[in-house]
């Protein structure tokens, strides 16, 4: 049967089983949007196209499937950017489409022309521009494929105007073949068992988990594995909630906030076995001093990730969930005794903790949403101090409970991902914990919210300034406070009330836990202003080119 | 160090730019990249001669790996293989030098493509080590303009 090109856009995506789609109309996606009109398909209108990028992320991280948005060419396209390197940089699946002007006008300079193949190239792990109406329905097989398997990420289809009014038979192809691309999910056999050598000898190891075990659904193996051997586990920030924070055999994150424990323990352990993590230097500090008495397994479905920073000595490449499986089959357990009682000496001494006075306290409220939503909410974060704080201070027993731009650190991120994540899962909690410089970035999509009535809260750690900057100003750049207060800041009580949302100021410690009570009762968008210590800071901190055993801020 | 790397890629559009962004964003020179089509039409090799720390051109053989359209990566560096490139050089010449450049370019089985009162073309083609020498021996005589192919290889296995 003959259809347009626009029709077969619709057909496909109904085949790949899309059900929510995020974007923002425009003159050449016009055949796209009429087609979309009648197509069943649940399609959100944001207010820019950085938010659908963004909604789309939050939604593929909290619901494991792939994200969807859609814009038009030029401006649209490149809005779209900044949303599609944070989700690349995380290995988020999503495809993005993007109108692109008639193939004849290509490369013209034309209205709202711009090469978005070439600006996304390195920001995303495939792109396409569709120039034969024939292959438009593979292309888009293909697209959900790539960005869905592997080390997930970006892909971006390009589509021509007249592409999508040119009409072709629609056949949606059953199986993919792409011969250059061939994921290794199956771990190598004989690297599992010399990675089980060596835990079995092991007198100091550490698990140090990242993104990739929530990506590959290895939690349960994680836990099990766990279960057998006993080997403490530290998490990067996106790999929070891919092992219960409140496990025992947890040290919670590493790294530059990490707790002072998980730092030490690492700094101190004979065998770290990395699982889907990057060594990113945000993790290691001092490259040269990391883990200085430890041997290194790495296991990684992208080849490229293993001794990219740090030399490894047994490189397994393969999925998170199949390597955990071959390795629980083989593993023994490790005579680590010795190594828990040193540990638990570290973790009551340096306990994650704040000064709890009677002020109002960013960590406090982190603390308290913990407690309010009993550790059962989504959570995604905005970048710098109130991501941290939200990272250290609730804990995330679950897998896709924690939603934050890890790699590219973007600004302005957390609430519409905090939209997409609540879209993907109606019945759970979502809170973006903010501050109030970030969530001014992308605070149009309070409409967004509420049109599609989606009850997402949002809690602004108002300290009147760019926290985190501010940090490394008092600390390294003698206080001089370069452009990080913000002395101009618009009431977000009045705010949120004229985007039609709940405002709510909230200045005094005692009133934190009944705002939030109160919050949770509203079924509709609600914004909370919490008034906090404007010069709190986020500790421990591990100043930048340190060992992670050299922190500063450790409260003992 | 110099690596001698073949990449087998899918035979379309935009191909190159994802292979040619990829050692540029880890900052390094390509000194040469050559590409035709093989046996097969709808595969395109690449041969790229590129300059690195053993450590970078890892990772980038890594990340030439992780494109979607590159099919295969082969590491000609260290395995034995037969390169050539073709070179096309404009040389000055007087009636002096004519027979001495001719006789030097008949040493290195280089052909003269065109003959004018004021210069020569003369072709040559080799491995690297010859067209080092060829191109020292021709710059006493005063080279006017070189055209390099660039390098291909392949492997002799």
């Amino acid at each position: 049967m003959k259809m347009t090109g626009a029709k077969i856009f619709i057909e496909a995506l109904k085949k790949e089983g899309v059900e929510i789609m995020f974007g923002y109309p425009g003159g050449v996606v016009l055949p796209i949007f009429d087609a979309l009109y009648d197509s069943g398909i649940n399609f959100i209108l944001t207010r820019h196209e950085q938010g659908a990028a963004h909604a789309a992320d939050g939604y593929a991280r909290a619901t494991g499937k792939v994200g969807v948005c859609l814009a038009t060419s030029g401006p649209g396209a490149t809005n779209l950017v900044t949303g599609l390197a944070t989700a690349n940089m995380d290995s988020v699946p999503i495809v993005a489409f993007t109108g692109q002007v008639r193939t004849s006008l290509i490369g013209n300079d034309a209205f709202q022309e711009v090469d978005i193949s070439g600006i996304t190239r390195p920001i995303s792990k495939h792109n396409y521009l569709v120039k034969d109406i024939n292959k438009l329905a593979t292309v888009i097989k293909n697209a959900f494929h790539i960005a869905s398997t592997g080390r997930p990420g970006v892909v971006v289809v390009d589509i021509p105007v007249d592409i999508q009014i040119q009409e072709a038979d629609f056949y949606y192809p059953e199986s993919i073949e792409i011969r250059g691309y061939k994921p290794t999910y199956n771990a190598h056999i004989g690297q599992i068992k010399r990675a089980c050598k060596l835990i079995a000898a092991s007198k100091k190891p550490v698990l140090y988990v990242g993104g990739g075990v929530i990506i590959s659904n290895a939690s349960g193996e994680l836990i099990e594995f766990v279960k057998k051997t006993e080997i403490p586990v530290t998490m990067t920030l996106m790999g929070l909630g891919a092992f219960p924070g409140t496990d025992k055999f947890s040290l919670g994150m590493l790294g530059m906030h990490g707790t002072a424990y998980a730092n030490h323990a690492i700094h101190e352990s004979d065998l770290i076995i990395a699982i889907g993590a990057r060594f990113d230097d945000r993790v290691t500090g001092k490259i040269e001093e990391f883990a200085p008495h430890a041997k290194i397994i790495h296991i990684d479905i992208d080849p490229c990730a293993i001794s990219k920073n740090v030399e490894v000595d047994i490189p397994i490449v393969g999925d998170a969930k199949c390597a955990l499986r071959d390795l629980l089959k083989n593993v023994e357990k490790p005579d680590i005794s010795g190594w828990h009682k040193q540990i638990e000496v570290w973790k009551k001494k340096y306990p994650l903790t704040y000064k709890d006075d009677s002020k109002l306290r960013p960590q406090y409220v982190v603390e308290e949403i913990y407690n309010v939503t009993k550790g059962n909410a989504i959570i995604t974060t905005e970048v710098g101090q109130n991501q941290m704080w939200a990272a250290q201070f609730y804990k995330y027993d679950k897998p896709r409970q924690f939603i934050s731009s890890g790699g590219l650190g973007t600004m302005g991120y957390g609430f519409p991902a905090a939209i997409g994540a609540q879209m993907g899962c109606p019945k759970k909690h979502v809170f973006d914990i903010a501050g109030d410089g970030s969530i001014q970035m992308n605070i149009q999509e309070l409409t967004t919210a509420v049109a599609n009535k989606v009850p997402v809260k949002v809690a602004i750690l108002n300290n009147g300034c760019l926290g985190m900057v501010r940090q490394w100003q008092e600390l390294f750049y003698k206080k001089r406070y370069s452009y990080t207060i913000l002395e101009a800041c618009p009431d977000f009580v009045k705010l949120a009330e004229a985007y039609g949302a709940v405002g709510m100021r909230i200045t005094k410690k005692k009133d934190v836990r009944k705002a939030i009570k109160d919050a949770l009762k509203i079924k509709r968008p609600v914004m909370m202003d919490f008034r906090v210590e404007p010069e709190e800071n986020v500790f421990p901190m591990v100043p930048a080119g340190q060992a992670i055993n050299k922190m500063i801020g450790v409260l003992a | 160090m110099k690596k001698t790397i073949a990449v087998l890629v899918e035979n379309h559009f935009g191909v190159l730019t994802h292979v040619s962004g990829l050692f540029s964003a880890r900052g390094f020179n390509i000194d040469s990249l050559t590409v035709g089509e093989t046996e097969d039409p709808t595969i395109s090799r690449m041969t790229i001669v590129a300059d690195g720390d053993e450590k970078t051109l890892e990772q980038v053989k890594k990340q030439l790996n992780r494109l979607i359209d590159v099919v295969k990566v082969i590491d000609l560096t260290d395995e034995d293989f037969v390169d050539r490139e073709l070179v096309l050089v404009k040389v000055k010449i007087d009636n002096k030098k004519r027979s001495e450049i001719l006789h030097v370019a008949d040493t290195f089985q280089a052909k003269i493509d065109d003959v004018k009162k004021e210069n020569v073309v003369i072709e040559v083609t080799g491995d690297q080590n010859k067209i080092k020498s060829f191109i020292e021996m021709m710059r006493s005589f005063g080279i006017v303009e070189i055209v390099r192919t660039g390098r291909i290889a392949i492997g002799r296995k």
